[in-house]
C-alpha cells in the first residue's frame, strides 16, 4: 500500500462569477521515501489539490478521498488533521519570507511546531531546533536560533522553513514551489538539502514545481497537471523520454535546447481556460496541435498508454508513434487553416511526435538516465 | 532604531515648542489687553494692575516669552485669579477625573472592539459578522451626547422612578473614597464613551485582521498543526496589533486633554468641562494650562505610539 492514495480529488469553489472547479479529479500514488513531482502552469491547481489534502483548504466543496496510512484525510475531523499536519505531514512553501512569521525568531516557530505535538520541555524542543538548523547547514545555529527571519537570506530562510517541516521526522512533506522565488545559485543548494534530509529520514516528497530542471533532478515519478486535471503521469525517465501526451510534449518543448540553469517553462502559445464553466471536450484542445473531431466532444480518462501500467495519459491520440503520425497526416490533408500551426508547432519546438526522439533538449535540461 | 526614536522625539520637542509659540502669540501678543483679559471679567483694577506687573508686560516680547516657557517647564503654569488658586491645582483636581474616564473606558472598548473584530474576522460575511457590523455601526453613528443622556435616561432615570438607584446622575467620587464608589460613579460614562469607540476598533481589528489571515504565515502556521485558536491569536492577532495600537495611541492622547460631551453630560468636573466652564468664565491662564497640557499629551502618546512599533516588530527594532 502506497503511503499517500488520492483517488478522484475534487475541489471547487463557489465565487461571484460562478464555481471553479480547480480540481476536476486527481489521482495519484505517493510511496514511502520517494518523490512525486507535479508539474503545470500556473493556476492548473497544483496548490489547491495539495492543500487540501492537508486539510488547509477553507471554503470548498471537496470530493474524493486522499489515504494517508489509512486515513481518508478527506472526511476526517478537523482534530485528526491538525494531529497529521507537522507531525506527519510537513509542509513548504514558495516565498520563506513570507511564509515565516515577521514577529517570531525562527527558533521560537520551530519549538512552537515541536511542543505542538510532543511533549517535551522548552529546552529541549529549543535544543532540538539548533540541531535541525545544523542538519540544512545554518552555521552558528545555537545562537542563529534567536535571529527573527528577516535576518537571513533568501536562501537561509528556506532552509530555516526545511528545518521546520521536517522537525519531526514527518512521512511525507509537501514542497509547494520550494525553489521558485530563490536566486539560481542557491536553487540548488536547498535542493540538495531536501535531498540529504529525505535519504537520512526516509521521507516521501511531494514536489510541485514548473521547473522541469528540478524535476530532471528530484522526481522519481511525475504527475502532469493541467486546468485541474491530470494529463499525464509517469516515471521520471518515461516522462522525459516516452511521453505520450501532447501537453507534455509542450511542457519538454519549451525547455531551452541548451539552457544552463534556466529550465523554466516557457509557455506554451495560448492560456489557460477558465475554471469556471469549462466546456466538454478535453481541457487542453484549444491549444492542442493534434485536436480532432473527438477531442471537443468528450474529456479523455487517464489510462494506460504504451501497455505500461505505470504510464497513464488523458489524451484520444493513439498510442503508437504511427497511429499518431497517421492522425496528425489525416488533420493535415483536411483543410489549411489548422495545417499552418501544426507545421509551426512541430517545426518550432524541433521535436517529432515520437516521445522516443526527445532525448536531446531532455538530456540537456540535466536528466540523469 | 535608536535613531528612529530620536528623530520621533525631536520631532514631538518641536511640535510643544510650536504650540508654546503658537499660545503665547495668541494669547500674549493678541492686541488686546491681556492683564485685563487674564483677570476675569470681574477683576477690579488693581487686580489688572498686579497682573501687569506680574507678568512683566513691560518687558520685551523674547523675555517674556523665555519666562513663560521656563516657567511651564518647571510646572508653573501660571494663576487663576478667577478661583484665586494656581492654575496647577485646577489641572490637578481635574486630571484624575479625566484619566478614570479615559483609562477606564479605553479597557472597555478595546477589550469589546478587538474581541468583536476578531470573532468577525474569523467569519467573515456570517450572521455574527453582519450583527456585530451592525451592533458597531448603530453606536458608530449615535452621537456621544444622545448615547449619554439615553443612558441616563434609562439606567437612572426610569430606574430610580421604578424604585432602584443603581447608578448616580452624575459627579464623581474619587477613587480614595473607595473602589465601588468611584466605580458606580464611572460605569455610564465609562460606557457611553467606549460604545461609540468600539465600534472603530471593530472595524479597525476586523479589516487588519481579515489581512493576516491571509497571509502565507498563518497558512504555515496551520500547516504546523497547532490549534486554530493559537493560530487566531498567537499568529493573526499578533500581527494585526499594529494599526489598533497606533489608533488607541492616539485616542487615548487625545482624550486625556479633556473628555468635554462625556464629562458634561454626566457632570464630571474633568479636564474637557474645565476647559468649558473656564471658557464661559473667560478664565484664561486655565484655558492655556489644558491647551498645553492637552497637546503635551497628543505628542507623549504619538512618541509611545513610535515605541510600541519597535516593541512590536522586530524589523523596527532591529534595524
Ligand atoms: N479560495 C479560492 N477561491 C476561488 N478560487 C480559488 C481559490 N483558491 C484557488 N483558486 C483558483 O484555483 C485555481 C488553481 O489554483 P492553484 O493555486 O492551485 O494553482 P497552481 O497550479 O498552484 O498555480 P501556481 O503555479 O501559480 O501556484 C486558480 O485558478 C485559482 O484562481
Ligand atoms: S485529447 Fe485531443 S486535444 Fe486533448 S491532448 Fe489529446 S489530442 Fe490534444
Ligand atoms: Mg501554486
Amino acid at each position: 500500500m502506497a503511503l499517500l492514495e488520492v483517488r478522484d480529488l475534487k475541489v471547487a469553489f463557489t465565487t461571484a462569477d460562478g464555481v471553479v472547479q480547480a480540481v476536476r479529479g486527481l489521482s495519484f500514488d505517493v510511496e514511502r521515501g520517494s518523490t512525486l513531482a507535479i508539474v503545470g502552469e500556473s493556476g492548473s491547481g497544483k496548490s489547491v489539490a495539495t492543500q487540501t489534502i492537508a486539510g488547509l483548504t477553507r471554503g470548498a466543496k471537496v470530493t474524493g478521498t486522499a489515504r494517508f496510512d489509512g486515513i481518508d484525510l478527506i472526511g476526517a475531523d478537523q482534530e485528526v488533521l491538525r494531529g497529521v499536519r507537522g507531525d506527519r505531514i510537513g509542509m513548504i512553501f514558495q516565498d520563506p519570507l513570507s511564509s515565516l512569521h515577521p514577529y517570531y525568531s525562527v527558533g521560537w516557530q520551530i519549538v512552537e511546531m515541536i511542543r505542538a505535538h510532543r511533549d517535551v520541555s522548552k529546552a529541549a524542543a529549543q535544543q532540538r531546533a539548533a540541531e535541525l538548523l545544523t542538519l540544512v547547514g545554518i552555521p552558528r545555529a545555537t545562537s542563529r536560533i534567536h535571529d527573527y527571519p528577516h535576518q537571513f537570506s533568501g536562501g537561509m530562510r528556506q532552509r530555516v522553513m526545511i528545518a521546520m517541516a521536517m522537525a519531526l521526522d514527518p512521512d511525507l512533506l509537501i514542497a509547494d514551489e520550494p525553489t521558485t522565488a530563490l536566486d539560481v545559485t542557491v536553487q540548488a543548494q536547498v535542493l540538495d538539502v531536501m535531498r540529504s534530509l529525505q535519504e537520512r529520514f526516509g521521507t516521501a516528497i511531494i514536489l510541485i514545481t514548473h521547473d522541469l530542471g528540478v524535476v530532471a533532478e528530484m522526481a522519481d515519478e511525475v504527475v502532469v497537471m493541467y486546468a485541474g486535471s491530470v494529463m499525464e503521469r509517469a516515471p521520471r525517465r518515461t516522462l522525459f523520454y516516452r511521453n505520450h501526451h501532447p501537453y507534455t510534449e509542450g511542457l519538454l518543448a519549451s525547455l531551452p535546447a541548451h539552457g544552463g540553469g534556466g529550465s523554466r517553462l516557457t509557455p506554451i502559445p495560448g492560456a489557460p481556460p477558465s475554471l469556471i464553466g469549462l466546456p466538454p471536450g478535453c481541457p487542453f484542445a484549444p491549444r492542442c496541435h493534434y485536436a480532432f473531431e473527438r477531442c471537443w466532444g468528450a474529456k479523455p480518462p487517464l489510462d494506460i498508454v504504451h501497455d505500461d501500467p505505470l504510464h497513464q495519459s488523458a489524451c484520444w491520440l493513439p498510442d503508437d508513434a504511427q497511429g499518431r503520425r497517421a492522425n496528425l497526416a489525416a488533420l493535415t490533408g483536411e483543410g489549411a487553416t489548422t495545417s499552418g500551426t501544426i507545421a509551426s508547432g512541430t517545426t518550432a519546438s524541433g521535436t517529432s511526435v515520437d516521445g522516443a526522439t526527445r532525448v536531446g533538449p531532455a538530456a540537456s535540461a540535466g536528466v540523469r538516465p | 532604531m535608536v535613531r528612529f526614536l530620536i528623530r520621533r522625539l525631536a520631532l514631538g520637542i518641536l511640535v510643544l515648542w510650536l504650540i508654546t509659540v503658537a499660545v503665547f502669540g495668541l494669547f500674549f501678543v493678541a492686541p488686546n489687553n491681556v492683564a485685563r483679559a487674564l483677570a476675569g471679567r470681574q477683576a477690579t483694577p488693581e487686580t489688572v494692575a498686579a497682573i501687569s506687573h506680574r507678568l512683566g508686560l513691560d518687558q520685551p516680547l523674547w523675555k517674556q516669552y523665555l519666562d513663560f516657557v521656563g516657567n511651564a517647564l518647571r510646572g508653573n503654569l501660571g494663576f487663576d485669579y478667577y478661583h484665586q488658586v494656581p492654575v496647577t491645582t485646577i489641572l490637578g483636581a481635574a486630571l484624575p477625573i479625566t484619566i478614570s474616564l479615559v483609562l477606564g473606558a479605553a479597557l472597555i472598548w478595546l477589550g469589546l472592539g478587538v474581541f468583536n473584530g476578531v470573532i468577525s474576522a474569523t467569519h467573515p460575511r456570517s450572521f455574527t459578522d453582519r450583527s456585530l457590523t451592525a451592533f458597531s455601526l448603530f453606536f458608530y453613528s449615535t452621537p456621544t451626547f444622545l448615547l449619554g443622556i439615553l443612558l441616563l435616561y434609562v439606567l437612572y432615570f426610569r430606574l430610580t422612578l421604578a424604585g432602584h438607584t443603581a447608578f448616580p446622575a452624575g459627579g464623581y467620587a474619587p477613587f480614595s473614597g473607595g473602589l465601588t464608589g468611584w466605580a458606580n460613579h464611572l460605569i455610564l460614562p465609562w460606557f457611553t464613551l467606549a460604545l461609540v469607540s468600539a465600534a472603530t476598533y471593530t472595524r479597525l481589528t476586523r479589516a487588519s485582521m481579515l489581512d493576516v489571515l491571509g497571509e502565507d504565515y498563518i497558512r504555515t502556521a496551520r500547516s504546523k498543526g497547532i490549534r486554530e485558536r493559537r493560530v487566531v491569536v498567537r499568529h493573526g492577532l499578533r500581527a494585526a496589533l499594529t494599526p489598533i495600537v497606533t489608533q488607541f495611541g492616539i485616542d487615548v492622547g487625545g482624550l486625556l486633554g479633556g473628555v468635554v460631551v462625556t464629562e458634561t453630560v454626566f457632570s464630571l468636573p474633568g479636564l474637557g468641562k474645565t476647559a468649558i466652564d473656564a471658557i464661559n468664565q473667560q478664565d484664561l491662564p486655565v484655558i492655556i494650562g489644558i491647551v498645553l497640557f492637552a497637546s503635551a499629551a497628543v505628542v507623549v502618546a504619538n512618541i509611545l505610539v513610535d515605541l510600541a512599533y519597535a516593541v512590536l516588530d522586530p524589523r523596527v527594532r532591529l534595524h
